[in-house]
């Protein structure tokens, strides 16, 4: 047995033979990850569904005008890029050992979310009165209506899911139930909605721009 | 809550000025791409600008924001390659769609009436 061979298995065995964290990493962290891993195949297969019925349709809307569809969706990016900013802050801080900044930052990417999803509920109300439904819509192929609602409707949820898991993170360090590994994975969860919507943003909304009158 | 073998976990200390820094990109990349959006550029250099800017700024919120950057390597092989592995392999559906627009298998047009009397296309 050459010496590079030898070497090679001494550092598997090091890492991997048990007693050892190879990743170096808590377990709920590790988990977060596979679950991000997991989420991000729905909404990936999600977009392919989108792209492939987009690109199949002679007659695929493009109805989002600059106001109120670009202009609310912008200032949802906005929102979503400065709360995951804040989380980071929650994060460095919960590391540093200062409890007392941590739930104000954990607050402000909730309102940062809530804000999210008011908007997103508003466009939503703006397309409804238009017309727009699950099944049909004034402006060209009937898939459109579905498929949005679905991608931007399931986006929603984990974004109120993440409002959530960050409430009861926040109550939680704030009673000192949880430590800064908690806020690390929620945190995780956090910048993965805000990580979806970079991909949702410009395939639903900007490839869809009305560029008429 | 348990929380033990902390000393096994690393926490490696990031200062914050590289997330302010992304976080800046972030923003900026998102106006170009809204700028892009109006330029009228053709469907496929519009696409290829907007999931190439999309692209970069998930690499930027996964390594920084997630913090991916500063795991250990173990991590980011077993997470990254086998994802991004399953997303490519996606693409093979797209030949398909261009079989239903050549051979001209389209769907219903299911059009609702306009509401309000709104002006689209």
């Amino acid at each position: 047995m050459s010496e590079a061979v030898a070497k090679s298995r001494a550092t598997g065995l090091r890492l991997w033979g048990g007693g050892v964290n190879p990743y170096g990493v808590v377990y709920k962290k590790l988990g977060m990850w596979l679950f991000i891993v997991s989420d991000s195949l729905t909404f990936g297969a999600l977009l392919f569904a989108y792209s492939y019925l987009r690109m199949s349709s002679p007659s695929w809307p493009s109805p989002f005008h600059l106001y109120p569809s670009i202009a609310f969706s912008s200032v949802m990016t906005l929102c979503l890029l400065s709360s995951s900013l804040t989380m980071v802050l929650a994060v460095h801080h919960s590391r540093q050992g200062e409890r007392g900044k941590v739930v104000p930052w954990l607050l402000a990417t909730m309102a940062g979310g809530a804000t999210f999803m008011v908007l997103h509920a508003m466009e939503w109300m703006n397309l409804i009165r238009e017309g727009m439904t699950l099944k049909a819509n004034p402006w060209g192929d009937a898939m459109f209506g579905g498929t949005f609602f679905t991608i931007t409707g399931l986006h929603m949820f984990h974004v109120f899911s993440g409002v959530a898991y960050l409430g009861v993170i926040a109550v939680g360090f704030g009673r000192k139930k949880f430590n800064a590994d908690d806020v690390e994975v929620v945190g995780l969860y956090w910048h993965f909605v805000d990580l979806v919507w970079m991909f949702v943003f410009p395939l639903v909304y900007l490839m869809s721009v009305h560029m008429g009158e | 809550m348990s929380h033990g073998n902390e000393a096994l976990h690393e926490h490696p200390s990031v200062g914050m000025r590289p997330m302010y820094w992304v976080w800046f990109w972030l923003l900026a990349m998102t106006g170009i791409e809204v700028f892009l959006a109006y330029m009228q550029l053709p469907l496929k250099v519009m696409l290829i600008a907007l999931i190439g800017l999309s692209f970069v700024k998930a690499a930027l919120i996964i390594a920084y924001f997630m913090h991916l950057k500063f795991e250990r390597l173990n991590l980011v092989l077993t997470i990254i390659p086998a994802m991004v592995l399953c997303l490519l392999l996606m693409n093979v559906f797209f030949l398909d769609s261009k079989r239903l627009t050549t051979h001209g298998v389209n769907r219903q047009m299911n059009t609702a009436p306009v509401a309000g009397g709104a002006d689209h296309p």
